[in-house]
């Protein structure tokens, strides 16, 4: 038996976690990661809730979310790439193409 | 506290430990290394809570797959190692964010279930249940999650293809 909210709480760090990974960090990759994390402490909530409530639907809803990550990754990733070709860095404060 | 509890907590403890290093990793190697461990505790944490399949698609995708491309994308384009090339100027401001959301979060969960509260047994429903919740139940999610899939795959070719026509 484990109670939920110890869970939840441990969901609640790994966010926070990628919450400063992704505000603090310089290099794409790195907040790429960042947002791994993220998408993990939804999953641990998930999962944590499924059990909680005998619905498998939790379950059901991670695996589409680790798909969905699955998919954000390669795309991020091909992103980084081209611009890693075109301009030689991937540091976000310098890419500002969009910016005004 | 029961055991299983006892296992969470030391599980929790390493993963955590692990997702602070991996945001302050001087390295960027050493940084994917720990998304690993953070990324293994939490399929560990998945079978404590008797969801075997997830667990396992956790260990195959996420440490299999996603790490590997992770370490493409490092190796790929160089990154300069050290804390004021990986981090930006805001670091304080940023941790003032993560803590706000923190407290925010433990709020809502504190204030919301009591300590008393929910006591989960997991039950292992199986993986042949989750399969056929999968294929009836939520088949159309389902093709639409294959059908990114698939699309992000060929942007993602479209995208690392050099361009040899301009």
């Amino acid at each position: 038996m484990i109670r939920l909210p110890f869970v939840l709480f441990f969901s609640a760090v790994l966010f926070s976690a990628g919450v400063y990974g992704v505000l603090a960090r310089r290099n794409a990759v790195l907040v790429l990661m960042s947002i791994e994390l993220m998408l993990n402490a939804v999953n641990v909530n998930l999962v944590a809730f499924a059990a909680a409530l005998k619905d498998l639907t939790g379950q059901v809803f991670a695996l589409f979310v680790i798909a969905v990550a699955a998919a954000e990754v390669g795309i991020g990733l091909a992103i980084v790439i081209l611009i890693y070709r075109n301009r030689e860095t991937i540091n976000v404060d310098e890419i500002n193409l969009l910016k005004w | 506290m029961s055991a299983q509890e006892y296992v969470f907590a030391v599980l929790a403890f390493i993963g955590t430990v692990a997702a602070f290093r991996l945001v302050t990793a001087k390295n960027v190697v050493h940084a994917a290394l720990y998304l690993v461990v953070t990324l293994a505790m939490v399929g560990a944490i998945y079978l404590l809570l008797a969801a075997e399949f997830v667990a396992w698609v956790q260990i195959l995708i996420y440490v299999g797959a996603i790490v590997i491309l992770f370490l493409f994308g490092l190796m790929l384009t160089k990154a300069p190692i050290g804390r004021e090339a990986l981090d930006n100027q805001s670091r304080g401001l940023a941790l003032v964010v993560a803590l706000g959301v923190l407290a925010g979060l433990v709020f809502l969960i504190q204030d919301a279930f009591k300590w008393s509260d929910p006591k989960m047994t997991p039950v292992s429903a199986g993986t042949a249940a989750l399969g056929e919740s999968i294929f009836s139940r939520y088949v159309l999610p389902f093709e639409a999650v294959s059908f990114l899939l698939l699309a992000a795959l060929i942007g993602a070719v479209v995208l690392a293809r050099k361009d040899e026509a301009t």
